[in-house]
């Protein structure tokens, strides 16, 4: 799998200098050798036994890596019906093509306003859209995905209130949880998680943590968990789904002082997890706590409109230990994407999508209800994902779900029996969902 | 206004107190010239004790941050809400409309340690 | 009065929400093709989105026109110190847009993922060995969350041994902000170390700060005054004594790549900056990935998930997604920035052992020309042999004729150069820092010299040429006073 290159004649094609323009500028320079410009190196530790394969030409980089990709069984190639955090739409060509403008893709941060407008501007209509979509006041221009995202604005409203307790939800997402105790503990924040039909709030809690839909795919009540957390002077952060924002109430309406999110959904295929785009929205009064990168509309020395990093001194370069956050990113261009992803989809576009991902999720739900030995878990609403209890460990039935070429729910036999979490987009076609309900049958009954 | 009726401490804060004995306390000239444009003033709140010498708010410029002290002890009386709203008030008149809060003095003996005006200039000259 | 040049001008800048027409879309929406299912109870539901209206064509002139407005690494020569502007190959991007890495979804069975698990342990793999370390774990989103990863598993290691009031971590005068911020998350105290004349560490201050309440220490290896701290093994003996943990920023990687391993240095931990020494297009600001290699003592401690290989009894390999004993927790909802993983795979086995090797001696070249060609133009303030980056000051040109190292970065652009990073670090005054990188010629190197040249000479003859740079921008010189006091964050509707 590993052709041979001789590596004594490897020349980069990434470094253009040849051996005579080394010697020219290690003239000039005034030295010898390259060796002599690594002096202060100890010498005992200098120049170590580097242990790497040979190089290898892009010819046969794209026969490695192509091997290695297609040692994964991946959705398209397979039924998929994964969620839980990570979700398949159709992404329009759009939006790969305009990202992939080496304009955006090649440029650093934008720290120099006059050459970086480009980015500026797409960081302002993606600050914008979030707002919109959201219904907050204010959006930053991106953390590195939703758990952080929401672990950040836990931390933030741990600065607002001065308090050193976070309450959550036991039906938030476990890796967000865990995330969250991650980036939290450390500076003495205290997580108590419990369930929501029996809230501790006392007058230490920062903020109550909910996530809509739940992990469970479920809607939840949130307007009482709202006024609940606001009783005794805590802040309510929502984690809400992105898409499921563009059709069911969105967290400015039931009481949200924080939003996070996970943007991924709109735009940016799923690649094993990352890099995705977190979305952190919250009320004008708190901007000057925000964690993150802020684009500001601004004008120039000609009164011309224009865009420029702003309220900087939140940030490490300025204030360092006492930033409002380490984070040096935006993940621009992932916000990028996901902000050609929604204006291309628009208004309507975006509630067709959601609605259609309902019609898909509900469908597959109503034909999992009628096979023998299955059961749908909670009957709540529920948008693109919910519970099912099988007959028998998810973890033998996702393996046999395998040779019927589908990869199917989450196990989530940790905190319901046999159960498997299970979604359906608007990219999951009929047949397919059709040829996993069949499939789920033949294994159940076989069971 | 004129600087030289007022006091001064190391910090660049100027004190002066007024005919019923409260204290206005604000930022001097060369301050506000040295952060350059301040965009944000986060004052102490109504009621709140001050420590001489001690941070009480924070004031920042595009790129810098910097910590306010108090020159004197005592409670705020009264917040100055426009540099909030206008902080450029600091930078065109930190003397007068640029002030930044009213503190009713728990010891007015304490304005002993504060510099005069030419106590003040002297520093100045010596930190050039 | 605004002519129509003007105005046509400033309507290429409308945003979405001002060019929206109702009735427009930018996308083909498909049909349900499933029986029609109940939708819940209008008040469950949002009575409208206010999002924008715009068909495709103009979408695609709209951040077409907007790209045009940004400089980047493929338009032309990125000289920005400490950020590692090398050039982004096209493959790289190619092999991670393979549906069999960019499709797979975070949560499918290992037995499915066994390609992207063979990958992420292949890469962990060749991080350990070019650092000298023990193992590896990819989770970390950027290089801010590799230090986060390694603060956290610096204190999980002195909570474990009862050793809870080691709380204070040491971190140079020299270092970026981030390691400081870091350090707060953490809920460490932060002492600052100053450097000594020469820009390496102050040792004798060093001693002096050491004590039983030491967490450790976090340095940046080559500092970013572009020099190799030659008192390194000193400072590493020091901090080890007094029972503290040497964290390596692995921000400076480039420099060292196959010449020194921060592992046989004594480091218990570093994290490695994977979009800079090993590429990934910067995207306007991300996104990243920040993986932490550490040493024998903190293995257990490695955030989760880490990739770890079995082999079967016929021989077959196979990996999984596994938790480290001690585990921090996670860094994030999965198991790192996967795309940025794959590019720095590609790269690395593009270059494999004698590239590799050759980054760093080339980048070294590269700055350390760069500094012999203008250091009589330009204040030195550490003279000295270089590594990867050569940190000047602009300190004479300010005093002799008040032109600020600002006023040279923005002068720069006219001439069609990224500025250097500038202000930093914050212990030389009007700092210009520059870093060529490896990817860059000696033509492209004479280039930028003779410019920086001219540049210094434009002060003495024309200050004003230079406080009013950039000139010829789609903007001049932002208002970014008013930015910050009014806060202007987002489209609104006009009221």
């Amino acid at each position: 799998m590993r052709p041979m290159t001789n590596s004594k004649d490897f020349t980069s094609p990434y470094s253009p200098n040849t051996d005579a323009d080394r010697r020219r500028m290690l003239d000039a320079i005034g030295v010898d050798s390259v060796e002599d410009l690594f002096a202060d190196i100890p010498e005992q530790h200098r120049n170590p036994t580097l242990d790497l394969p040979p190089p290898m030409s892009e010819f046969d980089l794209k026969r490695y890596f192509g091997a290695l990709a297609s040692m994964n069984k991946a959705p398209g190639e397979y039924a998929c019906f994964l969620g839980a955090g990570a979700y398949r739409h159709h992404i329009p060509a759009i939006v790969r093509q305009l990202t992939s403008r080496s304009e955006f893709m090649t440029s650093y941060t934008p720290y120099q306003p006059e050459i970086s407008q480009g980015t500026l501007q797409t960081e302002f209509e993606f600050q914008t859209l979030c707002a919109q979509l959201t219904g907050m006041d204010v959006a930053n221009a991106g953390m590195y995905d939703g758990s952080t995202s929401l672990a950040e604005a836990a931390l933030m409203a741990a600065r607002v209130t001065r308090r050193n307790r976070i309450a959550v939800l036991n039906s938030v997402s476990p890796a967000y949880i865990s995330a969250l105790r991650t980036y939290t503990e450390a500076q003495g924040i205290v997580i108590d998680a419990m369930p929501s039909d029996s809230l501790t709030l006392t007058s230490d809690t920062a903020c109550l943590v909910a996530q809509q839909p739940n992990f469970l795919g479920c809607i939840e009540d949130m307007q009482p968990l709202a006024d609940r957390a606001h009783a005794v002077g805590a802040l309510f952060v929502a984690y809400a789904d992105a898409l499921s924002m563009s059709l069911f109430t969105p967290p400015s309406e039931y009481g949200a002082d924080i939003v996070a999110s996970e943007g991924q959904a709109l735009g940016v295929p799923p690649t094993f997890g990352g890099p995705y785009v977190g979305i952190f929205a919250c009320k004008q009064d708190y901007i000057r706590q925000m964690p993150g990168r802020i684009v500001g509309r601004t004008l120039d020395t000609q009164g011309r409109t224009a865009y420029v990093l702003t309220l900087q001194t939140r940030e490490q370069h300025i204030r360092r230990e006492r930033a409002t956050s380490n984070i040096c990113t935006s993940v621009a261009l992932i916000a990028l994407m996901t902000t050609v992803y929604m204006a291309a989809n628009g208004k309507s576009g975006m509630r067709h999508t959601a609605e259609l991902t309902y019609q898909k999720s509900h469908y597959l739900a109503s034909l999992i209800a009628d096979i023998p030995g299955y059961a749908l878990v909670d009957s709540g609403v529920f948008f693109q994902e919910f519970a099912v209890q099988c007959p028998m460990p998810p973890a033998q039935l996702n393996s046999r779900l395998l040779d019927y070429r589908i990869i199917g729910g989450l196990d989530i036999s940790d905190r319901v029996a046999n159960g498997m979490l299970v979604c359906a987009t608007e990219v999951n076609t009929r047949e397919e969902i059709d040829a996993f309900a069949a499939a789920l049958a033949e294994i159940g009954a076989s069971a | 206004m004129t600087p030289d009726a007022l006091k001064y401490s190391e910090e660049h804060e100027w004190v002066r107190v007024e005919p019923d004995g409260v204290a206005v306390l604000g930022i001097t000239d060369f301050a506000a010239e040295s952060l350059g444009d301040v965009v944000f003033v986060e004052l102490p709140e109504l009621g709140a004790e001050l420590t001489q010498f001690e941070k009480m708010g924070e004031i920042e410029s595009v790129k810098a941050v910097s910590d306010l002290y108090s020159p004197v002890s005592g409670t705020v009386a009264e917040r100055n809400e426009s540099i909030i709203d206008s902080p450029e008030l600091v930078n065109d008149s930190p003397f007068d409309a640029g002030w930044m809060v009213r503190v009713t003095l728990a010891d007015a003996a304490e304005l002993d340690n504060l510099m005069t005006h030419s106590e003040y200039q002297a520093l100045l000259e010596a930190q050039s | 009065m605004t002519t129509l040049l003007e105005r046509l001008s400033q309507d290429r800048r409308r945003l979405l929400m001002d060019r929206s027409v109702s009735g427009r879309i930018g996308a083909t929406l498909p049909q349900s093709d499933v029986p029609y299912q109940p939708m819940p109870d209008d008040k469950l539901l949002r009575d409208t989105l206010d999002f924008p209206e715009v068909s495709e064509n103009e979408l695609v002139r709209y951040f077409s026109q907007l790209s045009q407005l940004n400089f980047s690494i493929d338009h032309n020569f990125y000289p920005l110190g400490s950020c590692t502007m090398k050039y982004n190959p096209k493959i790289n991007d190619e092999i991670a847009a393979m549906p069999g890495f960019a499709e797979i979804h975070p949560m499918q069975p290992d037995a499915t993922v066994q390609g992207a698990l063979r990958l992420m342990w292949e890469l962990q793999r060749r991080l350990v060995e070019m650092t000298g370390m023990a193992g590896c774990c990819l989770a970390p989103m950027a290089g801010a969350d590799g230090e986060l990863a390694g603060m956290l598993m610096a204190r999980a290691y002195h909570m474990e041994r009862g050793d809870a009031t080691r709380n204070k971590v040491l971190i140079p005068d020299s270092a970026h902000g981030t390691n400081p911020a870091t350090a707060g998350m953490c809920g460490f105290d932060v002492i600052t170390l100053p450097s000594d004349a020469n820009g390496n560490t102050d040792i004798d201050a060093l001693r002096y700060s050491v004590g039983d309440d030491l967490a450790g220490l976090m340095i940046t290896l080559p500092s970013t005054l572009g020099l190799f701290d030659a008192n390194i093994l000193d400072v590493v003996q020091i901090v080890r004594d007094a029972g503290g943990i040497v964290y390596g920023d692995g921000a400076n990687l480039n420099a060292l790549l196959g010449r020194v391993k921060l592992g046989d240095l004594g480091f218990d931990l570093m994290h490695s900056n994977l979009h800079k020494t090993f590429t990934q297009p910067h995207g306007g600001g991300g996104p990243g990935a920040g993986p932490v290699i550490v040493g024998e003592r903190l293995l257990p401690y490695m955030p989760t998930p880490v990739v770890s290989r079995s082999v079967n009894a016929d021989g077959s390999e196979y990996y999984t997604l596994d938790e480290p004993p001690k585990t921090i927790g996670r860094m994030g909802a999965f198991h790192g920035n996967f795309g940025a993983l794959v590019r720095a795979y590609a790269y690395i086995t593009t270059l494999g052992n004698e590239g590799i090797a050759n980054i760093s001696r080339d980048a070294v070249i590269n700055a350390n020309y760069i500094l012999s060609q203008l250091k009589c133009h330009y204040d030195l303030p550490y003279d000295r042999t270089c590594m990867h980056e050569v940190v000047f000051s602009a300190r004479s040109l300010k005093r002799d004729h008040g032109v600020s190292a600002l006023d040279v970065a923005k002068r720069l652009i006219d001439y069609g150069i990224h500025p250097p990073t500038m202000y930093f670090p914050l212990i030389v005054e009007e700092a210009l820092m520059i870093e060529p990188t490896e990817t860059e010629s000696k033509e492209t190197l004479d280039g930028l010299i003779e410019v920086m040249q001219a540049i210094a000479q434009e002060a003495q003859d024309n200050p004003d040429l230079l406080h009013n740079a950039p000139h010829d921008t789609p903007n001049t010189r932002l208002d970014e006073a008013r930015a910050a006091r009014r806060p202007d964050l987002r489209w609104r509707r006009p009221s």
